[in-house]
């Protein structure tokens, strides 16, 4: 098993240490979440005072839902690799296809790292602020609130599964390309129906009732909102196991159409140039 | 049994076409037009264990779509191909782990690690053990001068730089057969006296079969023992050098200094190019022997200098191909 993994394990340190020379993009990452946060907080606490109405999420849990989206940005699937992009634009694919592993697995392998390289980056300070230096300057009520310890393990496991989902999301997007070249119209709407769809904007108990069982039902639910609510405790942890159902259940439902769709692309696929 | 086998492998491309200009792209947007080109068209041919094979043509001809099918990346649409045995693109991995390819235009180096850092990737990704990776590293590293280069980032190498990494990056799995598509392309003379001095090595010390592609007839003259020529999707001529020479034309060229700046003629000789007193003369050595050509020439001329030799294979290879357009 050590053996069969070793080329992905290989693939994935050599991108984590070139994302992670990318220091000046966390910082300036790190302060446009902290921002994007700030905004956020302001408009769900002045929705907060106007109403009387009953609260699908409290007011503290949406602080803390709005930190967890903002720290952990970079897991969602929003963008194609660039370096898949600049392959099939240069058609140095050529030698991605020389390589004797699974195609797909190798590009959910880069995807790993996509997604993960730049959230060590960031979620430390991030969390850091949220958690610690907020209620320092006296502003409590939008900290990120520790979880319990049982909804902290649960929220592991559950962010564990959101990525492995965002990065069956990240291939698909990725063999996309191998149709369009470019990518920019599909990267434009999933950025838009990951960003909408999965909690980031606004946070998914918030959208009116007729709209909640289209959206739980969605993949999308699983890459934030679900690990998310189980982190606040909105979602009891003896709901844990449905919820990662429906993580895994969608992670199986996509990886399985990245591998049809990839194989499909690899029979029409024209390597550019000479 | 041969290494490779070919046998008449086609393979067509779809091309959009629109016509230039605004109103040309509008219309493309209602009705695509396409057109088919058919990249290769029969090709056959078999290559045995341990030949070094120069595979040349102009661009277009089908050369790159052929060496992307020997390496199982393009699916032809009809024809058979095997390479040791195996169908490349029905069993790619098992395919790819034999074989090496350097694609010149193109690295498979990572840009931004340094050159050792690009090799542990691929020994790792090869699943090369530690002890045959150490042992083909240090050899390559000898043979091709990279000691200095191994802590260099791939964007800061200059191109010679860069093809030499690249040739070991494709040699570190140890593959007994090795495509390089355009290896001394945009190289210096010093590098590309490098690759070639390699290439040779690679072929006559380690038994690797190597196809080369090349437009730098040099490469051919100084490496390949078989020159396949492929125009149009087609195989053209498939011999060594010489009988490729005899086919096209048996023409020997003799190119004299005159003293004097006069007209030279011979009724068995064309004059090909005139350069103030340099007259280069095209004769036939079979109608009339080199040895008689010259006592014709120098007894009726002054002559400051002399010397015979083939046409270039460039000549020989552009009328290959206007014989085959004529045709």
């Amino acid at each position: 098993m050590r053996h069969r993994l070793r080329p992905y394990r290989a693939i994935i340190s050599a991108r984590f240490r070139m994302l992670l020379q990318y220091r000046a993009a966390a910082v300036a990452g790190v302060f446009t979440q902290i921002f994007f946060g700030f905004v956020l907080i302001m408009v769900y606490e002045a929705f907060d005072r106007s109403t009387t109405a009953a609260r699908p999420l409290p007011f503290a849990q949406v602080a803390s839902y709005v930190w967890l989206g903002q720290a952990l940005l970079a897991t969602l699937p929003w963008n194609a690799d660039s370096e898949v992009r600049a392959m099939v634009r240069s058609g140095a694919i050529a030698y991605e296809l020389c390589r004797p592993i699974d195609l797909y697995n190798l590009w959910y392998a880069r995807a790993i790292a996509l997604r993960t390289a730049p959230t060590v980056l960031r979620v430390v300070p991030m969390t850091v602020f949220a958690m610690v230096v907020l209620p320092l300057i006296g502003l409590d009520e939008w900290r990120l609130a520790p979880p319990t310890l049982g909804a902290g393990l649960a929220f592991a496991c559950a962010l564990v599964c959101a990525v492995m989902l965002g990065c069956a999301i990240t291939a698909l997007i990725n063999i996309s390309l191998l149709w369009t070249l470019s990518g920019e119209g599909i990267v434009m709407v999933t950025t838009s129906a990951v960003s909408l769809l999965s909690g980031m904007i606004v946070p998914l108990p918030l959208f009116p009732d007729w709209a909640q069982s289209v959206l739980q039902w969605l993949p999308f639910a699983g890459l934030a909102d679900l690990p998310f609510r189980v982190y606040t405790g909105n979602i009891p942890l003896d709901a844990l196991a449905l919820v990662l159902a429906r993580q895994l259940g969608w992670t199986v439902v996509l990886v399985a159409a990245g591998r049809w769709l990839l194989a499909r692309g690899m029979r029409r696929v024209v390597v550019q140039g000479g | 049994m041969p290494q490779i086998i070919v046998e008449d492998l086609v393979k067509t491309f779809q091309i959009a076409e629109r016509a230039a200009g605004l109103w040309g792209a509008v219309r493309g947007l209602a009705r695509r037009r396409h057109h088919t080109v058919r990249a290769l068209d029969g090709v056959s041919f078999e290559i045995e264990a341990g030949e070094l094979v120069g595979y040349i043509g102009p661009n277009g001809a089908g050369k790159s779509t052929t060496v992307k099918t020997l390496a199982g990346i393009l699916v032809p649409d009809s024809g058979r191909c095997e390479v040791r045995g195996r169908v490349p693109w029905q069993q790619r991995i098992p395919h790819v782990a034999e074989i090496g390819v350097v694609f010149g235009q193109r690295t498979q180096l990572w840009w931004d690690l340094p050159v050792v850092e690009s090799f542990e990737l691929l020994r790792d990704i090869y699943r090369v053990s530690t002890a045959h990776y150490a042992k083909k590293r240090d050899e390559l590293i000898a043979v091709l001068d990279l000691a200095k280069l191994l802590d260099v980032p791939v964007r800061q190498l200059s191109l010679g730089q860069r093809m030499r990494c690249d040739l070991a990056a494709a040699l570190l799995h140890a593959p007994p057969i090795v495509f390089l598509d355009e290896p001394t392309i945009g190289l210096d003379a010093v590098s590309k006296l490098a690759v070639r001095d390699f290439v040779k090595r690679l072929n006559r010390d380690d038994g690797v079969t190597v196809i080369l592609t090349t437009h730098d007839m040099d490469d051919i003259e100084t490496l390949c023992t078989r020159v396949l020529v492929i125009g149009n999707g087609k195989i053209l001529s498939d011999g060594t050098l010489a009988d490729l020479r005899g086919r096209v034309t048996r023409e020997r060229w003799l190119t004299v200094d005159l003293v004097d700046d006069e007209p030279i003629a011979d009724p068995d000789a064309t004059v090909i190019s005139r350069e103030g007193k340099r007259v280069c003369l095209a004769f036939d050595p079979q109608a009339v022997p080199p040895a008689e050509m010259i006592r014709r020439i120098t007894s009726a001329h002054a002559i400051r200098d002399l010397f015979v030799e083939n046409p270039p294979i460039e000549t020989i290879i552009a009328r290959l191909y206007a014989a085959q357009i004529a045709t």
